[in-house]
């Protein structure tokens, strides 16, 4: 059994060494590490859902939401501070997630991927209509404020650096401690048998609504970090090939850690450019073909590399 | 005279044309160890599955300590005390066994779930533990419930039933699914550990020599209805309970 310190201690080193690695590596590096990062925070929300069995092909509904609505505190509420918009991009999130739950934790399994997609598919169709939102072209960010601080150029990419690393290294911590509650761990429950949990004395509904909130307030974070990250917002954000995306992230990370999201996107951003970079044409291709190897050969997601494996037992 | 812990007045449900149960009044002091006997059909599931509010009446009233819960759903039935084990165990089969204790504790000790206090904690495994060896399980602590034999999964459903110390235990035909040898065991094993908590306990059972044994009432059904209540000997020997439940060939080479 790992000690507490090793517990706390090493996931907080790795962040120390993610930050300074963030001034040393190359600037497209420290980019695709930002993006991954971003992602990584919807990967997490999409992680979060699985555990009780539900698989949304619609987070790009609360990335877009996320996105839009730091895009917004900007041009119309004239919010200059990164966190006030990473704020608003989680509440705006969480607040329709609140509203669409109450429908969407009816449902179950092809029924709840296919819903989640309908609303997120609706949210692409209204932003492509809407000239005041710049329709398929979207619209531009300036580059925020940093607690006050007006960074520009080099410095103003590594203030954001640092607040998306910090953002994902505190959400993850957060949920792990949430994955490890009663309320956190009915997820699982839930996935297994819902006749029980009620028979237990515990709604269902009610807690898979708490996760589905969490969840996009997850995901709206990443909208956020990623709006004010590239500095420009378009309804593919919403587009139903994000969405599908983040789940293909998902499971190539696998659902056995809060970290396996990062990873997962972290590697798959890496592929993708690469791939893009050596074969324009066809660099789907190389994306699906990874994907087949980890089904395959890693069915538990890249994450199972890191899993502790039984020990063999000897007879005497 | 005194309010019983638990009251049917009336109760009607009916599928289609098949009628699961018709005007069925039972009533039950606190404490009492109920028998409900009846053949395959006679509705004594669909009396425990409305009574915790899997289904809904037709018509009629169940009262728990005087108060109406007929329309109440499962979860907030249990969490006034009274809890259901299952025909079918209902567990989590892809955790272990501590995990599925741990769950129903965490569930159950408090209201307002947890968002933070961790469920795997020191003391609370303690109780799992603790509970696993009322019921004769600690051995199989860490295993896996796909890989556990039907007696043992039995066991850990009511014992997971009874983790909120619940004043109401129904179970489900619990030596169902069991060989003969391990039955008579097993009941006991479950009625010396429900005993500890004083619950009020009904048992739907087959085996009348196990009715028998452990039960000081017995609630006969056939048809859906309510054919004979009162004391175990009493009901065993009544006549239409020996025709239509218990079968009158097999009473006589009995």
């Amino acid at each position: 059994m790992r000690g507490p310190a090793v517990a706390i201690g090493l996931p907080f080193l790795l962040f120390c060494g993610l930050i300074a690695a963030g001034f040393l590596m190359p600037g497209w590096l420290r980019f695709i590490t930002l993006i991954a990062l971003a992602k990584g925070l919807v990967v997490l929300s999409l992680m979060l859902l699985m555990r009780a069995g539900l698989v949304s092909f619609g987070q790009g509904l609360y990335y877009g939401l996320g996105a839009y609505a730091a895009g917004l505190g900007v041009n119309l509420l004239k919010v200059t501070e990164a966190l006030a918009l990473l704020a608003l991009g989680v509440a705006v999130a969480g607040a329709v997630a609140w509203v669409l739950g109450f429908l969407l934790t009816r449902y179950r399994e092809i029924f709840f991927a296919m819903l989640s997609l309908a609303f997120s598919m609706i949210l692409y169709g209204l932003l492509v209509k809407s000239s005041a939102l710049g329709s398929t072209d979207g619209f531009n960010l300036p580059t925020p404020t940093f607690l006050g601080f007006a960074f520009a150029g080099t410095a103003a990419r590594h203030a954001l650096f640092v607040l998306t690393a910090s953002v994902a290294f505190a959400a993850a911590l957060l949920l792990h401690r949430y994955l490890g509650s009663t309320r956190g761990y009915l997820g699982e429950a839930i996935r297994e048998n819902e006749i029980r949990v009620e028979y237990l004395g515990a709604s269902v509904r009610g807690a898979l609504h708490v996760k589905y909130v969490l969840s996009a307030a997850l995901a709206g974070a990443g909208g956020a970090l990623t709006a004010v990250a590239t500095g420009h917002i378009d309804p593919d954000l919403a587009y139903w090939t994000t969405s599908g995306e983040f789940v293909f992230v998902a499971i190539l990370s696998g659902t056995g850690s809060v970290a396996a999201p990062f990873l997962g996107s972290f590697v798959f951003e890496m592929i993708r450019t690469y791939a893009f970079a050596y074969s324009p044409n066809t660099w789907q291709m190389v994306v699906g073909a990874t994907m087949l190897l980890v089904i395959i050969f890693m069915p538990g997601g890249l994450w199972s590399l890191f899993r502790r494996r039984p020990r063999l037992v000897t007879r005497s | 005279m005194s309010t019983p812990i638990l009251e049917t007045r009336n109760l009607d449900k009916a599928f289609g044309a098949v009628i699961a149960a018709a005007a069925v009044n039972v009533r039950v002091e606190a404490q009492e160890i109920v028998g409900v006997i009846g053949a395959n059909g006679a509705g004594k599931t669909t009396f425990v599955n409305m009574v915790t509010g899997y289904l809904t009446p037709d018509a009629g009233t169940i009262l728990y300590r005087g108060r109406d819960i007929t329309a109440l759903p499962p979860r907030e039935i249990t969490r006034l005390g009274i809890c259901r084990s299952f025909q079918i165990p209902q567990l989590f089969p892809g955790l272990t066994v501590l995990d599925n204790v741990l769950v129903a504790l965490g569930i159950a000790s408090s209201r307002r779930l947890g968002f933070w206090r961790a469920l795997r904690s020191p003391a609370r495994i303690e109780s799992a533990e603790r509970l696993l060896a009322d019921y004769g399980l600690s051995e199989f602590r860490d295993r896996m419930i796909t890989v556990l034999p039907q007696g043992v999964r039995k066991l850990l459903d009511i014992a997971m039933t009874t983790v909120g110390r619940p004043a109401i235990v129904l179970l489900d035909e619990p030596t169902s699914g069991i060989s003969v040898e391990e039955k008579f065991p097993i009941m006991t094993t479950i009625l010396d550990a429900l005993r500890a908590t004083e619950a009020t306990i009904m048992f739907i059972e087959h085996d009348m020599e196990i009715v028998e044994r452990h039960a000081a009432r017995v609630v006969a059904f056939y048809d859906g209805r309510v054919i004979a209540d009162g004391p175990t000997r009493e009901v065993l020997t009544n006549a239409d309970v020996r025709q239509y439940v218990i079968g009158a060939e097999l009473h006589r080479r009995r």
